[in-house]
């Protein structure tokens, strides 16, 4: 007989729909029953909000899309109009435009958790790889997003950035010129840029939905970096992480509204309430904070086409961060020399966000150099020393001992694990 | 745990370093202001706002133009409607074709921008020594150090220091960058007379039409902040209950 599905659910409607169309079952299994590490702790929010995130950006775009005019005449006046005279357009403005770094931050978390308890390894690769995809998608909607008001900034700024390109070899201009759709940034760029960007996000979420199955086939990590091996290793889904992320969600959304609300130019630069104007370059042209550690690593080399190299690889050199990384422990929290390192990335990463934010001046191109140079050692060379030269600290049995154990027995315990239930009583 | 705490405080050690040195390099930071619309409550002082839009009228829009204004805006500071209108009506703007087909001037309305001195970016330069006065809708936002920049510069006017090489027609200013500003000083004391007689120095009168044009650069501000107290007021009460219930429904399996 035609192949109905067979579902548990008594009530008539969705039993009806759900035999032909599974949805209810799949969502039951994978956000209901979905088996999940019992140890989360709240860096597995970040997530979730990228999630949350990506829908609000998605959401308030649309709308704004609605009163905004591609053209070069036009576009800074209708964000001005969209500011003053559409109803709360100030409201989706702001959220739009603190949105787009509240998603970076989220994003930059999310990553830093993957660093940490190296989520990257077997049997993660992919999911991790797409997840980079994730975020050059981001980078480039973020880029186009940011020169659609028109603004001094915007405009220099995709000046810039476009004419990184022109550092390939012998097909470098010709590359630019076609990205502009002329001999300059100005209409065409402006007009497909703005195409781009209402196109892009729908491929991101797209990408997200892969990047989701793919971690629905291997399980979460987790803060011990091992494997859940019985079901005493984990909770279902739901209510333990709905209500968990739900928590992290509201935290998040103060985080936001306060920069919405009361602080909503502090991550802007005022040039860019200053109309393009093609004639008058800005004392400093510097991209929004998140793009500034690249920035960095782009002038940290006195040559066009090495700069432009360090840069793209310095996100290309994430894809293959799971074989760099040799080490088969996964959390930091059982690697003593790894634990140490990744803090000085994170530190390099700060300072190379402080040198792109400034001219390229004395000690600021020697801390940049120092610092890219570090970057680009940490994955290439100290990954893959350590994972030879470092003795692992004791794993522990499973993911339900640490936690369900008494304190002191049951194996080393890491100091995180055993100070919780302390904390409890 | 402790190395974490240890890094992070030099990280953030570092990094003040690093701000700091950044600091030293930039030019005078102008001196930080009392606002009525600063901190999470500021609302505009209106009355500040009306004295301000008064200076506008009479000093500012001699030379700087405000396109992204409108008449009708001025509600936002406490115009009623009859005052809109009457101010609306004290300039010339186009108002279409007459039968002949020709272009004709008319009394504004609450409808029409604010008119422009000029009609041009080139006019504007030839009346102004070849500097252009820029457009002030946006001015406070658009400037690094936003009100208090602003206030700096109305109020930066000095001699300039000896060995200090002017150029011709420029004027010596504090708080601008490089100190040469082409704008003559705009503001005297006692240049504006307010029908209240309030007071008139030219602190008082940059004060004022600051105020002003920190209005027309957020218009929203006093809403927008209003809106954010409601906002984080629930978000922090939604937090509260929804960490109640976290612990709760967690409770079994600790």
């Amino acid at each position: 007989m035609a192949g109905l599905y067979k579902s548990d659910y008594e009530n008539p409607v969705i039993r009806w729909i759900d035999t032909r169309l599974p949805i209810f079952s799949l969502m039951q299994k994978e956000y209901g029953t979905f088996p999940t590490p019992r140890n989360f702790n709240y860096f597995w929010n970040f997530g979730a909000l990228a999630l949350v995130t990506l829908v609000i950006m998605m959401a308030t775009g649309i709308f704004l899309a609605m009163n905004y005019s591609p053209n070069t005449g036009l576009a800074f006046d209708s964000v001005q109009r969209i500011m003053r005279d559409v109803n709360y357009g100030w409201l989706l403005r702001y959220t739009h435009q603190n949105g787009a770094s509240m998603f970076f931050m989220v994003v930059y978390i999310h990553i830093f958790r993957g660093f940490y308890y190296g989520s990257y390894k077997y049997p993660r690769e992919l999911l991790w790889m797409i997840g980079v995809v994730i975020l050059l998608l981001m980078m480039a909607t973020a880029f186009m997003g940011y020169v659609l008001p028109w603004g001094q900034m915007s405009y220099w700024g995709a000046t810039v950035i476009t004419n990184l390109f022109s550092a390939i070899p012998v097909i470098g201009q010709t590359v630019v010129t076609w990205l502009w759709g002329g001999f300059s940034v100005d209409n065409p760029t402006l007009n497909r840029f703005f195409s781009l960007h209402y196109l892009l996000p729908f491929v991101l979420f797209g990408v997200v939905f892969l990047h989701v199955v793919a971690l629905h086939i291997t399980g979460s990590n987790n803060p011990l970096g091992i494997e859940v091996k019985t079901p005493q290793d984990t909770l279902p889904f739901h209510p333990y992480y709905t209500i968990k992320d739900s928590v992290g969600l509201c935290v998040f959304l103060i985080v936001f509204a306060v920069f919405v609300f009361f602080v909503p130019h502090t991550l802007g630069d005022p040039n860019n309430f200053i109309p393009a104007n093609p004639l008058q370059t800005p004392a400093d042209i510097v991209p929004e904070w998140y793009f500034l550690p690249f920035y960095a690593i782009l002038r940290s080399v006195p040559n066009k086409l090495g700069g432009v190299t360090l840069m793209f690889a310095s996100i290309l050199v994430l894809f293959v961060l799971p074989w760099l990384d040799t080490s088969p422990v996964r959390s930091a929290r059982f690697r003593p020399l790894y634990r140490p390192f990744i803090f000085v990335l994170v530190l390099s990463l700060f300072a190379l966000g402080a040198v792109g934010a400034h001219k390229p001046e004395g000690l600021w191109v020697v801390l940049g150099r120092v610092c890219t140079a570090y970057y680009f050692l940490h994955f290439l060379v100290i990954l893959p020393v350590l994972g030879v030269l470092e003795r692992p600290l004791p794993l522990p049995e499973s993911i339900s001992r640490p936690v369900l154990g008494p304190p002191g027995g049951g194996g080393p315990m890491p100091a995180g694990a055993a100070a919780k239930p302390m904390e409890k009583s | 745990m402790r190395s974490v705490r240890r890094a992070t405080v030099a990280a953030a050690l570092l990094l003040a370093g690093l701000f700091g040195i950044a600091a030293a390099q930039e030019s005078v930071p102008p001196p930080k202001q009392e606002w009525s619309f600063g901190g999470v409550f500021g609302t505009y002082d209106l009355a500040a706002a009306q004295r301000g839009f008064q200076i506008y009228s009479e000093v500012c829009s001699n030379c700087h133009s405000m396109r992204l204004m409108y008449y009708r805006d001025l509600s936002g500071i406490g115009l009623n409607e009859a005052q809109i209108k009457a101010v609306a009506a004290s300039v010339q703007v186009p108002v279409g074709l007459n039968d002949q087909g020709e272009p004709v001037n008319g009394p504004g309305t609450p409808a029409s921008r604010f008119k422009s001195p000029f009609p041009n970016d080139l006019a504007a330069r030839a009346a102004n020594n070849g500097a252009l006065p820029p457009d002030l809708s946006l001015i406070v936002n658009a400037r690094e150090g936003g009100a208090d920049y602003v206030y700096g510069i109305l109020t930066g006017y000095q001699d300039p220091p000896e060995n200090f090489k002017l150029q011709e027609g420029m004027n010596y200013n504090e708080y601008f960058p490089g100190h040469q500003i082409a704008m003559p000083r705009p503001l005297q004391d006692g240049q504006v007379e307010f029908a209240g007689g309030a007071p008139n120095a030219t602190a008082d009168e940059a004060h004022d039409v600051v105020t002003f044009l920190a209005w027309t650069s957020n218009p929203e501000l006093v809403e927008r902040k209003q809106m954010g107290i409601r906002a984080v007021l629930f978000l922090t009460l939604m937090t509260g209950l929804t960490y109640a219930v976290k612990r709760k429904i967690w409770a079994e399996v600790h």
